[in-house]
């Protein structure tokens, strides 16, 4: 059956996630961000990389809508950030997320957090949610730990309970700012298999920001190279091509972003 | 007073004992509740802020000839609101947006009361607090407003709890986090208010604060923190009013200090095991 032009770009349209379009943003007379384009589809893994001031956080920023761009537009699933209501499609792993170090929260409990975008923030927690949990605990790890304070978890740790929080609802689309900076190799390790797991079992897209892309960077399908605008686009092996490694060498891509500046 | 009040022993066995303890058991449940969620929030001192603002409504009560708890309940909820509203929209930092409103409202009270007659014992009740005096009315406003906050803690907890956690994230995933800040906003008024007969508007919030500070300790999760901080609450309450019947002490006061105490002991306690727990931790 062949597809008309306006089924073609709705299907295109419902499997992008995630679109940037001639995005600009400044803070006052400050340009961070110039005619950026960005997009990542369902079932697609990309890394967005940068050296520090180019932009990244703000982009993100921009992308999920807590900040207006200048210019251009931006989709979630096809709809402007402000008028998008499904945001419970969306799992968030934040940079260094705040916690009271004071406050005993458990693993469990910041985990199943992460149910309530799906469930209802208002209703109690069904034996289907907390099975969820149990998973997303599973995939990182930390199921014998989910009883344990988070204050007494390594940093490590740490971070992997945040991406089990944004695992727990199940995302359509997984967004992770610098998940793991300064993870021991065991996190990167479950932080990659959990990663592909939810790419290859549930078809959601990931926007990966981070500078350590050693331990995914046989999965990804693209890395975008941000600086203050887009300079790269493609896949890691035509990276590769221009001289720069994400695996073999680790170091290769930090060294390579600093001389970008 | 209706059973099982009328059988309780000394020093409970008179009825302004049994309605002070009535009313401030619902006290020592609800505060410490809030508390939790506004402790994690680090916002500790908003009980203080709103706590003076009900200051300046007991004085528009005053000067209109109307109920001053009613008007205190209204500038209270109005403050609460403004206070979160600087707080969301960043024009002052938090605690900012607190001194703002606890200086300002303090000032209003202080003017309203001298225009409105002057200090007398009924404002210093409402500054202090004044268990052994609450009538049935108070009580059956007490009560009503603490049954009313609980139950709705027991539904906006687990929204709350991921706000007061993680607000960005909460936002991102669409929590609504606007709502719910304005919800918990209201209820710290409307507890501020319930609680100023029983242990006064200038420590209400240390019934919040207090008993949260010692279940953080005793506590290894969240809900857990909560419930420690309820049951300190309450027995702070009780043991209070005792002491306050014992020694003749001004009940409010008696009760945030028996609050202060536990949570010395509890942290002393704590502090002295530590060492054997980290060697017992290490294998040695």
């Amino acid at each position: 059956m062949r597809l008309t032009a306006p089924e073609v770009s709705e299907r295109v349209a419902a499997a992008t996630q995630i679109e940037a379009r001639g995005v600009s943003f400044a803070y006052g007379r400050h340009a961070v961000l110039e005619e950026v384009d960005l997009m990542v589809r369902a079932g697609e893994f990309v890394a967005l990389v940068g050296p520090n001031g180019s932009g990244k956080s703000t982009l993100l920023r921009v992308l999920l809508g807590s900040l207006e761009p200048s210019s251009g537009t931006v989709r979630l699933f096809g709809e402007p950030p402000s008028r998008f209501a499904d945001r419970e499609r969306i799992g968030y792993v934040p940079q260094r997320p705040v916690l009271d170090s004071e406050v005993p929260a458990t693993v469990e409990e910041i985990v199943s957090a992460g149910r309530l975008p799906r469930r209802g923030w208002w209703r109690p927690l069904h034996r289907e949610d907390h099975e969820q949990v149990g998973h997303a605990l599973d995939s990182v790890g930390l199921g014998d730990l989910a009883k344990r304070p988070l204050n007494e978890l390594s940093g490590g740790q740490q971070q992997r309970a945040f991406i089990a929080r944004a695992f727990a609802g199940e995302p359509d689309l997984l967004v992770l700012d610098e998940p793991i900076a300064g993870v021991d190799a065991e996190s990167q390790r479950r932080f990659r298999d959990s990663i592909t797991h939810l790419i290859e079992e549930h078809g959601a897209g990931v926007l990966l920001v981070s500078h350590e892309l050693s331990a995914v960077a046989l999965d990804l399908d693209r890395v975008i190279v941000l600086k203050r605008r887009v300079v790269f686009d493609g896949s890691p092996a035509e990276l590769a091509a221009s001289g720069v490694s994400l695996g073999v060498h680790p170091e290769d891509l930090p060294l390579w972003l600093e001389e970008l500046r | 007073m209706p059973w099982p009040f009328d059988a309780l022993p000394y020093p409970f066995e008179l009825e302004f004992m049994q309605r002070a303890l009535v009313a401030g058991v619902v006290v020592g449940i609800f505060a410490p509740m809030i508390g939790t969620f506004v402790v994690q929030k680090r916002m500790s001192l908003i009980g203080d802020g709103i706590g003076h603002l009900a200051f300046a409504g007991v004085g528009i009560g005053l000067v209109l000839s109307v109920s001053p708890i009613w008007a205190a309940l209204t500038v209270a909820v109005a403050g609460a609101l403004g206070i979160e509203w600087l707080r969301s929209r960043r024009t002052a930092s938090g605690d900012l947006a607190l001194a703002l409103f606890f200086y300002s409202g303090i000032a209003a009270g202080v003017v309203l009361v001298s225009i409105g007659g002057g200090f007398d014992a009924n404002i210093l009740s409402f500054l202090f607090g004044q268990a052994l005096t609450v009538n049935d009315q108070e009580i059956a406003i007490v009560v009503g407003l603490g049954a009313a906050i609980v139950a709705a803690m027991l539904v906006l907890r687990r929204g709350l709890f991921a706000v007061v956690t993680d607000e960005d994230w909460s936002r991102v995933v669409g929590l609504p986090v606007g709502f719910l800040n304005t919800v918990l906003a209201v209820i710290v008024a409307t507890s501020v208010v319930a609680a100023m007969r029983i242990v006064g508007l200038l420590l209400v919030a240390a019934m919040m604060v207090l008993p949260v500070a010692s279940g953080q300790l005793l506590a290894r999760s969240f809900r857990g923190t909560m419930w420690w901080s309820v049951g300190i609450g309450v027995a702070s309450v009780v043991a209070g009013l005792a002491s306050s019947r014992f020694w003749g002490l001004a009940p409010g006061g008696a009760i945030v200090l028996i609050s202060a105490v536990v949570f010395v002991v509890v942290a002393l306690v704590k502090r002295a095991a530590a060492p054997k727990l980290q060697a017992e931790g290490a294998g040695l």
